[in-house]
């Protein structure tokens, strides 16, 4: 069994500046906090379209991002919001694309199930569940080919490895030797679908001998933890040993979508997932430190809400697109 | 073609092999992706397209594991990080396992970006009728026309076929090539039976073809004939036929699927009147359905006759060479068609 920890020990803290510690914290309290505002935002009537929300998942987007440069690549799913956030999209950006502006990170052109941002390094999402597989080995394969020492962070979750598309897309990855992590966040659930119902395997990372690479299951709520154990397999894929497939246990603290009250996760369930919270644990570790107190930590919080509702009534205050731009970027 | 350009006679598979040498050597971002495309000792390819290239380029020449979603899905993504891929499927009938990979990634990628994205990818696949049996046989262009942010091209001839490939690794979005298995030209043990001389005069300079443009190979008052790959080369013998009747065909070789080039086709339509579409495959859904309204919508009011389609019966294709040539429009059912709306 995958040890899930209760407490994140303070000597795991030791190896870091407090500097690196309090951003993964605040990272991880600027996902939630968007997601919750988000969530509000769309109960209250006031966002279009859908939204597919990753609370309680924060830690395995934060984690991994964080052991990636700037010009690394990752690809998402329609759960995307954390992801996008850790790689370096602005909640600015994301919220005038939730509002379908021309000032989104897609020009409104895109929604909540495809935010990127090229610059960043995040294709838009892939809302096809494990159709983003395959493109990142071929982002992979480009950065082979091209000789550059990037590496792409491939996120998916444990619905995905049923598809034809998951098999394919490493197989590829593992007999070309490619620069990817891929990333199963398994938060129990496919949709409604506990994931004991999708596999005989105890642990999704078994898939990896399929494939004959390197595979890892590990506590997804402990950020720290998800940081070594991503920064361990990019130095893998930047020294060419590439690829690995990394399973992070985690869970979702919301629906599976807008309106989804989750009747189908027990609760005892929830309540040893819900005591587990990544920025609760990560949160009790840091005050244990010398100079971190709980009021600097609701400050950082505070802050984030503030920012959050700014940028959300002006999103909502955007222009309409222009008619014309129904009609733009078919082709390049 | 200038006076005193050297030219030299290629089919189909030498051109397309030509264009792919070119392209590799002028742009090292440029490399194809598929089964049995760069195997040392091989068959470059099903149809012979990559055969030899190995030598010159093992580097690029990815050799595939049976894996059409995947290596397509991987093509495209190559594509967005800046390389300029060529994938191709052995069979067209495969094209619907990457499906997802192309309607849903390749074309919205540039749309659902906001422009942020292009995917330079070409996709090459061979169709038709040939003695195979019926998922080794479709005529699919059908599926592809209607997706928005694709572009759909079918080459009849060599020299078509090296000018449109290079205008489509040039391109910088993904361009679905579809070939026709009876006009490759193969040699030896990879010749087809029943297959049609596609070659053509390919000049040494480097040329390409645009994308978007039908092309009149013969011209005409009377009627227009619309066909491409092997239907075409039919049309072109219907016109023969028709000619000896006195019946005065104008032939186009429709070859840009999408978009249409209207532009062309209109020009024809309002000068003769009167229009044949032929296509290989079901005659309901097609391509030609579509070309149909179209030109209706356009030139409704040129029109002398309603558009008449040619084309095969509502059946998949079946395998008793007498059945298989019953299922694929011919000449005579050419010629037969244009008599019928040549009195309206």
């Amino acid at each position: 069994m995958t040890e899930l920890v209760s407490d994140i020990p303070v000597e795991n803290l030791q190896a870091y500046s407090q500097e690196f510690l309090l951003d993964l914290y605040e990272q991880m309290v600027r996902i939630r906090e968007f997601e919750e505002g988000v969530k509000y935002l769309f109960l209250k009537g006031s966002m279009p379209g859908t939204i597919h929300q990753c609370q309680g998942q924060e830690a395995t987007a934060v984690g991994v991002c964080a052991a990636l440069q700037k010009d690394d690549f990752i690809t998402s799913t329609f759960r995307g919001h954390g992801h996008a956030l850790a790689k370096g999209l602005t909640m600015e950006e994301m919220l005038n694309e939730l509002y379908g502006s021309t000032a989104g990170c897609c020009e409104g052109k895109g929604g909540s199930m495809h935010m990127g941002n090229m610059a960043k390094g995040m294709i838009p999402a892939i809302a096809i569940v494990g159709g983003g597989i395959p493109m990142a080995s071929g982002m992979a394969l480009a950065f082979k080919m091209k000789k550059t020492s990037q590496v792409v962070a491939c996120f998916f979750g444990d619905g995905a490895t049923s598809e034809g598309a998951f098999h394919e897309g490493i197989t590829l990855a593992a007999i070309w030797n490619l620069p990817a992590i891929f990333v199963c966040e398994n938060n129990l659930y496919g949709a409604s679908t506990r994931v004991d119902k999708i596999t005989q395997l105890e642990k999704l990372s078994d898939h990896s001998c399929s494939y004959g690479i390197r595979g890892e299951t590990l506590d997804g709520n402990d950020v720290l933890g998800v940081y070594e154990a991503a920064a361990r397999a990019v130095d893998e894929c930047r020294s060419g040993c590439g690829p690995v497939l990394l399973e992070l246990l985690t869970y979702r603290r919301t629906g599976h979508s807008r309106r989804d009250a989750c009747h189908y996760q027990a609760s005892e369930e929830k309540d040893f997932w819900f005591k587990r919270d990544p920025i609760e644990l990560l949160g009790r570790a840091l005050m244990e430190l010398d100079g971190i107190d709980a009021p600097q930590l609701e400050d950082i919080r505070d802050r984030i809400v503030e920012e959050f509702d700014q940028l959300a009534e002006a999103a909502k205050n955007l222009p309409e697109p222009d008619m014309q731009e129904l009609t733009t970027d078919v082709f390049a | 073609m200038a006076v005193g350009q050297t030219t030299k006679r290629l089919s189909i598979a030498e051109s397309l092999r030509e264009a792919i040498t070119e392209e590799m050597r002028r742009d090292k971002s440029v490399f194809c992706i598929g089964e049995d495309i760069g195997v040392p000792g091989g068959w470059g390819g099903a149809f012979t397209v990559t055969l030899g290239l190995e030598e010159e380029f093992s580097d690029r020449l990815l050799d595939t594991p049976i894996a059409e979603l995947g290596f397509f899905g991987a093509a495209i993504g190559a594509a967005m990080m800046g390389m300029r891929p060529i994938a191709d499927v052995q069979y067209g009938d495969f094209l619907f396992l990457p499906m997802d990979q192309i309607v849903n990634n390749a074309a919205k990628m540039c749309y659902m970006s906001g422009g942020a994205v292009k995917v330079p990818l070409v996709m090459r696949a061979p169709i038709g009728a040939t003695g195979r049996g019926s998922q080794h046989a479709q005529s699919m262009e059908r599926y592809f026309i209607g997706v928005p942010g694709l572009k759909v091209v079918a080459v009849s001839n060599a020299y078509d076929a090296k000018g449109i490939l290079k205008a489509a690794v040039r391109d910088d979005n993904p361009v679905l090539m579809f070939e026709h298995k009876l006009l490759y030209g193969s040699k030896g043990a990879r010749a087809e039976s029943g297959a049609v001389d596609a070659t053509s005069e390919i000049p040494d300079e480097d040329y390409a073809v645009a994308l978007d443009k039908a092309k009149v190979n013969r011209e005409g008052s009377q009627v227009t004939i619309l066909g491409w790959l092997l239907m075409h080369h039919y049309a072109m013998h219907a016109a023969e036929t028709l000619a000896e009747e006195g019946i005065d065909a104008e032939v186009i070789d429709v070859r840009s699927l999408s978009p249409f080039d209207y532009e062309t086709i209109g020009e024809s339509v309002k000068k003769t009147g009167r229009v044949v579409i032929v296509e290989e495959g079901p005659i309901t859904g097609g391509v030609s359905a579509e070309l149909a309204a179209g030109i209706m919508e356009r030139f409704g009011e040129s029109m002398l006759a309603p558009v008449k389609r040619v084309a095969s019966p509502d059946v998949p294709v079946p395998f008793s060479p007498v059945l298989e040539n019953a299922y694929r429009p011919d000449p005579p059912r050419i010629v037969e068609a244009v008599k019928n709306i040549i009195q309206y």
